[in-house]
């Protein structure tokens, strides 16, 4: 009874601290959430009310026009629109599932396998995440021509298998699997692949979860326009971003394509957030 | 004479013999892992080809002229003296992006420490709901444009509208047109998205400290959420802090999407011009690959420079 009193009581904790600390909150939190709910207030405005002087915050006679007229436009369209959601979902579908497998396999090996290079390979890993692959879009763009995948799914698709913070990721989380686990699957005559397929793996579902979550994140804000030329290949993001640059014209259009283009990504973080706190939790860079 | 000779050659003789059977032993070792290097190869070769060989061939070309259709021709340090000594626009957009990463880098940085560190007080359904409006904005895609309707330069900006109404402004300012607002209005609203993987590494790491340690130091005299923060909290979110810190720094140093959204490309007087927009600007506009190279390396190297440099500040944590 004592031991549980002492667990729920807030300690070192004054009423002022309190006062200032949830002030805080609300007020960045406010700062935060506002644009966020002007956006969606405006992609149910009508055009009248976007183009309203004064301009106001809230939408007063909500409409589904602008969405409307957002898929009247993508009927339109020269390619058909279907074609962009299918490259888009088929590029992300392959790049998550191939770096979640491919990542989780290498991530297996560093943690739990003891081998010559392994420690090399992996702080060569965390060195990249130093800086942006905006240093290397030049060079990538070369080596892309090289391997003859320029303007096909393969240039957007392959690269992403190899993202280093999922495998850092995945390499931290792999600590919390105990090596009895596998020893004993070992001791049973399981192969070194199939413990990692059937022992290992369910044990990381938050990470596999967060890696799913953090590379949907990259690839569905991937326009691909410096590997893809084709209007047949090319993705969802690259369509509505050509829907924005439309202007005054479109601008009701644009409001409905950028809510469009922010709640599945907040949605899904919505709907895994306890995995990926879970998983962020090993996310610290060790110092040895 | 031929007896110094002997005595010189023999020790290089053992140092062959040494590396030699440390090699064969190597092979052997490769061999005895080989499931090991079988797991590792997918990623190794993928993230070889993609991010390793482009960072070397990047330094490579950063000495030749190459536009692509020619075969690069070496031209020695010709590209950086050009960057440091001719290229005003460069030099502007150097000072920009260090402007930008010194000021939004660690006040972003800052932020979404106090953020997590206020947020994990609360209970965790309101936990959630705040890490989620916090974390949003990083995510949401280019919902940013919804600020370049807020700052529109006409009076129907939003922000222009509420300023004459209240009377502070008499006309319109040009927010992102006049080389004086730029800068500051990019700062916000890289500010606004600067809530990113750290802050949920932060928010994670707060959540996963033992209850014990905070009892502990009740007992050694610990009086105040201040003290316990320094000597507890900080000390056990080392790892995380040096990952927020590698985030922060990589991420505001390549800040490039935002300037061109808001202030067009070039903008104004290149008043929002950075590395990443000058290295856009001659990588795909002017292919001058070459010399586009010498700005990735160039920023590369800053890149891992101050990660480097940040690592050994945050090590002094709680000491």
């Amino acid at each position: 009874m004592r031991h549980r009193k002492l667990n729920t009581k807030r300690l070192n904790r004054s009423l002022g601290g309190d006062i200032f600390s949830i002030a805080v909150l609300v007020l960045f939190g406010s700062f935060m959430v506002l644009p966020m709910i002007y956006a969606i207030s405006n992609a149910f405005k009508p055009l009248d009310e976007l183009f309203m002087f004064p301009p106001r915050f809230f939408v007063r006679n909500p409409t589904m026009d602008n969405f409307r007229d957002l898929f009247l436009l993508m009927a339109q369209s020269w390619v058909p629109f279907s074609r962009y959601i299918f490259n888009t979902l088929f590029i992300t579908a392959a790049g998550t599932a191939g770096h979640v497998v491919v990542a989780s396999m290498a991530a297996y090996a560093l943690e739990k396998h003891r081998f010559p290079g392994s420690k090399l390979f992996f702080s060569i890993v965390v060195t990249s995440l130093m800086f942006s692959s905006v240093v290397t879009a030049i060079p990538n763009y070369l080596v892309m021509a090289r391997l003859n995948w320029l303007d096909t799914y393969l240039s957007l698709i392959i690269p992403a298998f190899g993202y280093p913070l999922g495998l850092f990721l995945m390499k931290q989380f792999m600590e919390t699997v105990p090596d009895s686990l596998l020893e004993s699957a070992r001791m049973d005559g399981a192969s070194e692949f199939r413990t990692f397929w059937t022992i290992a793996m369910p044990c990381v579902k938050p990470a596999w979860l967060t890696l799913v979550i953090f590379s949907f994140q990259t690839l569905w804000g991937n326009t691909g326009s410096t590997f893809i030329y084709s209007e047949e290949l090319k993705t969802l993001p690259y369509a509505l971003n050509q829907i924005l640059l439309g202007g005054f014209a479109r601008a009701g259009v644009g409001a409905a394509v950028v809510l469009l283009m922010m709640i599945v990504p907040v949605t899904l973080f919505m709907v895994t957030q306890s995995s990926i706190i879970q998983t962020m939790a090993k996310s610290g860079i060790k110092d040895d | 004479m031929s007896a110094v000779v002997e005595k010189a050659v023999q020790p290089v003789q053992g140092k062959t013999v040494t590396f030699r059977s440390r090699f064969e032993n190597l092979k052997k070792q490769v061999w005895k892992n080989k499931i090991s290097y079988l797991f590792v190869a997918p990623f190794g070769i993928i993230f070889f080809v993609f991010t390793i060989i482009p960072v070397v061939v990047s330094m490579g070309l950063s000495f030749t002229y190459f536009n692509i259709l020619e075969t690069p021709k070496f031209i020695g340090w010709q590209n950086y003296t050009r960057l440091f000594l001719s290229d005003d626009v460069f030099l502007k957009s150097v000072k920009n992006t260090f402007l930008l990463a010194a000021i939004t880098g660690p006040i972003g940085y800052l932020a979404s420490l106090m953020f997590a560190w206020f947020i994990n007080e609360l209970p965790p359904k309101i936990r959630a709901l705040m890490v989620l409006i916090f974390y949003a904005p990083s995510i949401s895609g280019n919902v940013y444009m919804i600020w370049q309707v807020m700052f529109s330069s006409d009076a129907y900006g939003y922000i222009n509208s509420t300023l004459i109404k209240l009377g502070i402004a008499t006309e319109p300012i040009l927010w992102l047109q006049d080389p004086k607002y730029i800068m500051p209005v990019i700062m916000i609203v890289v500010l606004w998205m600067s809530l990113g993987t750290g802050f949920l590494s932060f928010v994670a790491g707060l959540q996963s400290i033992d209850r014990v340690q905070y009892e502990a130091g009740v007992v050694d005299g610990i009086k105040n959420r201040w003290q316990e923060l320094w000597y507890i909290t900080l000390p056990n979110m080392k790892p995380m802090l040096m990952f927020g810190a590698v985030m922060s720094i990589t991420s505001s140093f390549a800040i490039s999407d935002v300037t061109i959204a808001l202030a067009g490309m070039p903008s104004v007087d290149y008043a929002a011009h950075t590395v990443v927009n000058h290295l856009i600007d001659y990588g795909t506009i002017r292919f001058e690959m070459g010399y586009a190279s010498a700005i990735a390396t160039v920023l590369f190297l800053t890149m891992i420079f101050c990660n480097k440099v940040v690592q050994n500040l945050l090590r002094k944590v709680g000491r």
